[in-house]
């Protein structure tokens, strides 16, 4: 169950299904992310981008098909559950910080009670995050009192002090005023040049095509076209692709 | 300078234009008077009319109050603190205040908040029950108290005394007051007898005492009962959550004083008969707690309810487990939204308590009355149940009264440091 350090692949997704109800959220959606890689997810609003990635660490269930992350199949078992989630940070569009601790306390909590962290070793690697995200000044004050883009920057050090390989962004800049996209992008930019797998849901193009080794467009449930930035952007294959490109690249 | 509508490109050259002063309607006494009480003749009539009735009800109170006989309050102050509670073992109730005085200053200084407004409420109290000539010893007390509470305030400023050491002496004080009360332990059931000065039996125990007493360990054994039925209601497990719906639902739906009276007696059924007869005060704190659970069960899922999705998403996303994300994310979060409903809960059952009268405890309600009955007044015309009742509707307003005021700001300063 241990996972294998060799596989190349990381994130396997095969033939994953979703209803919400009736209504079919994600339809036979298949995706496999090697180690390092920077995949990006775009497509319209209600296409199942957020869906999709929240299946990957089991916030939401899928009803068919199979996820294996680094090697551990996601089953009900409460135990490949919690491995899989060890393995992956999530940071969200409304950051969700734990309002009533500090933003050390939000960082360290994690480390101390689930990876059982000696306090000071996790404080230590807290101040460390801190100084990486570019805000080792604002340890001691609470989520209220920073700005968004601060707050963003906060809940990316919160994800990465579980140490985790993988991390999952769902747009992780659409609440945030425009001055402050460009810092969270930067720390994102970093963590990527650093050799972190990461899958993110985005509207941010400039992102895209600097970072991303792939992009993945989702309409309707569904993968429409996966292709590296290069040719993607330039030379879409699927009428709705290129439609969708026309207009957000007007 | 005015925008000029009609050009499509305009400059404003006055930019920054300095700020003006209001008005002059709007501010000053004058002003104040205008818009809040004679803007318009409707307004202006109604404060006239209020401004008369006002005058007749408050000359009539005084000159009743100026010529009312307050000598039996007066005579009986010992009786309303603290019952018959023996008056050579007084010193006892005045340990327990120490204590509490003590924790409280420390808990004000720690915590601020709620706590340093109760605090203060509570070192006025103290001030003037230490000037009003109520008796040398009392009043020392009272002056040994308020010196604690403002050592104990400046200690918790000064020292980070830890959260979780505080919380606990607080959840102790709750059972060495009784140890104290009593003069020892006395449970013959369990084999434990030891005591450090003659028992006082809780039948003695009475007055304000009583009533405080009652409220305190209502809400606090309360708590924990409350906060597990609140989150077994919302437990995905059908027996958990029809379980405390049913108890939640059937303990609303019933007055408080037949809890008390099915607790005088039904009680003795419900427990293993080796326990003996539990006294009259564990009946009537069981159903105030058994009572309070139920509402403080309702206020504690508002708090649950109130915190967002996401907060449960990014918990669970770190890892962690079920209990952990309740401990440590959910529940902190949600008992501080609530604290301000269950000081209102606290408020409402302080006032409840004074059902226990009927119970046969001799809380304040119940000293009242036995003050009324007293031989000494027989031939006081009119009797003295006015100004006994007006007295202990007075200590109940004081009491409820600074305990709204001190919750009042709390919800905006519960923001946890908002911008
Ligand atoms: N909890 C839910 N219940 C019902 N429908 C949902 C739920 N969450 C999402 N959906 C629906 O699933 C579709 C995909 O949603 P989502 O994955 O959030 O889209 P995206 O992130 O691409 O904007 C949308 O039509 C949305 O309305
Ligand atoms: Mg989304």
């Amino acid at each position: 169950m241990a996972g294998h350090a060799e596989d190349a692949d990381i994130i396997v997704a095969k033939n994953v299904n979703k209803w919400y109800g009736e209504f079919h959220a994600l339809k036979n959606v298949s995706l496999t992310v090697k180690r390092r890689e920077v995949v990006v997810i775009i497509g319209p609003s209600g296409s199942g981008k957020s869906t999709f990635i929240r299946t990957i660490n089991r916030l939401e269930e899928h009803q068919s098909g199979d996820i294996v992350v680094d090697g551990i199949p996601l089953t009900r078992d409460v135990r490949n559950i919690e491995a899989i989630r060890m393995e992956t940070g999530m940071v969200f569009q409304q950051f969700n910080l734990f309002p009533h601790l500090t933003v050390m306390q939000n960082i360290t909590l994690a480390p101390i009670h689930v990876r059982k962290m000696k306090k000071q070793e996790a404080e230590a690697r807290a101040m460390q995050l801190l100084e990486r995200v570019g805000i080792p000044e604002q340890a001691h004050k609470y989520p209220g009192q920073l700005s968004g883009g601060q707050q963003q920057r906060v809940a990316i050090a919160r994800a990465l002090a579980m140490q985790p390989k993988i991390m999952l962004f769902d747009e992780p800049t659409s609440a945030l005023d425009p001055e402050m996209i460009r810092e969270v992008l930067e720390v994102m930019e970093e963590l990527a040049e650093s050799g972190m797998t990461m899958v993110v849901v985005t509207h941010e193009m400039g992102f895209a095509k600097g970072v991303a080794d792939r992009i993945v467009f989702m309409d309707s449930g569904e993968i429409v076209e996966i292709g590296a930035p290069a040719h993607f952007f330039t030379n879409p294959q699927h009428d709705r692709t290129k439609l969708f490109l026309q207009q957000i690249l007007k | 300078m005015t925008t000029d509508i009609r050009s499509t490109s305009w400059v404003n050259t006055n930019h920054p234009a300095p700020a003006q002063k209001p008005p002059a309607t709007e501010v000053g006494v004058l002003g104040w008077l205008r818009t809040n009480l004679f803007s318009g003749i409707g307004n202006s009539l109604l404060t006239v009319v209020t401004l008369v009735a006002l005058y007749f009800i408050v000359t009539n109170v005084v000159r009743w109050l100026l010529g009312a006989f307050w000598e039996p309050i007066w005579v009986n102050r010992k009786l309303f603190a603290v019952g018959q509670y023996p008056l050579e073992q007084l010193w006892q109730p005045a340990i327990v205040l120490l204590m509490v005085s003590l924790l409280f200053g420390l808990s004000a200084g720690r915590w601020g908040n709620i706590m340093r407004n109760l605090g203060i409420g509570l070192g006025a109290l103290l001030l003037a029950l230490a000037l009003i000539p109520i008796g040398l010893q009392a009043q020392m007390v009272m002056a040994a108290s308020l010196a604690l509470l403002v050592i104990g305030y400046f200690i918790g400023v000064r020292v980070a005394i830890s959260s979780r050491w505080l919380a606990l002496a607080w959840v102790l004080s709750l059972p060495a007051t009784f140890v104290i009360l009593l003069g020892g332990v006395n449970l013959p059931t369990l084999g434990v007898t030891w005591n450090f000065a003659p028992l006082v039996e809780s039948n003695l125990w009475g007055g304000l005492m009583l009533t405080m007493l009652l409220a305190v360990v209502g809400i606090a054994l309360s708590f924990p009962i409350g906060v597990l039925l609140a989150l077994g209601r919302r437990s995905n497990l059908p027996v958990v959550k029809v379980f405390c719906v049913g108890y939640i639902e059937l303990i609303r739906g019933v007055p408080l004083i037949t809890l008390l009276f099915m607790g005088m007696t039904m009680l003795p059924l419900f427990l293993p008969s080796t326990w003996g007869n539990p006294s009259q005060l564990v009946r009537a704190m069981t159903a105030i707690t058994l009572f309070s659970a139920a509402y403080l069960a309702e206020n504690v899922r508002g708090g649950l309810q109130a915190i967002p999705k996401g907060q449960y998403e990014a918990a669970d996303a770190l890892g962690f487990s079920g209990f952990d994300k309740l401990r440590f994310i959910i529940l902190p979060q949600a008992l501080t939204k609530v604290i301000p409903a269950i000081v209102g809960q606290f408020i409402g059952l302080f006032k409840d308590t004074s059902l226990a009268s009927l119970v046969g405890l001799l809380e304040l309600v119940a000293v009242g009355k036995a003050v009324i009955q007293q031989p000494a007044w027989m031939g006081v015309t009119g009797g003295v149940a006015k100004e006994v009742y007006i007295f202990i509707a007075l200590v109940f307003f004081i009491f409820s009264f600074g305990m709204s005021f001190a919750s009042r700001k709390l919800e905006s300063k519960l923001g946890f440091g908002k911008r």
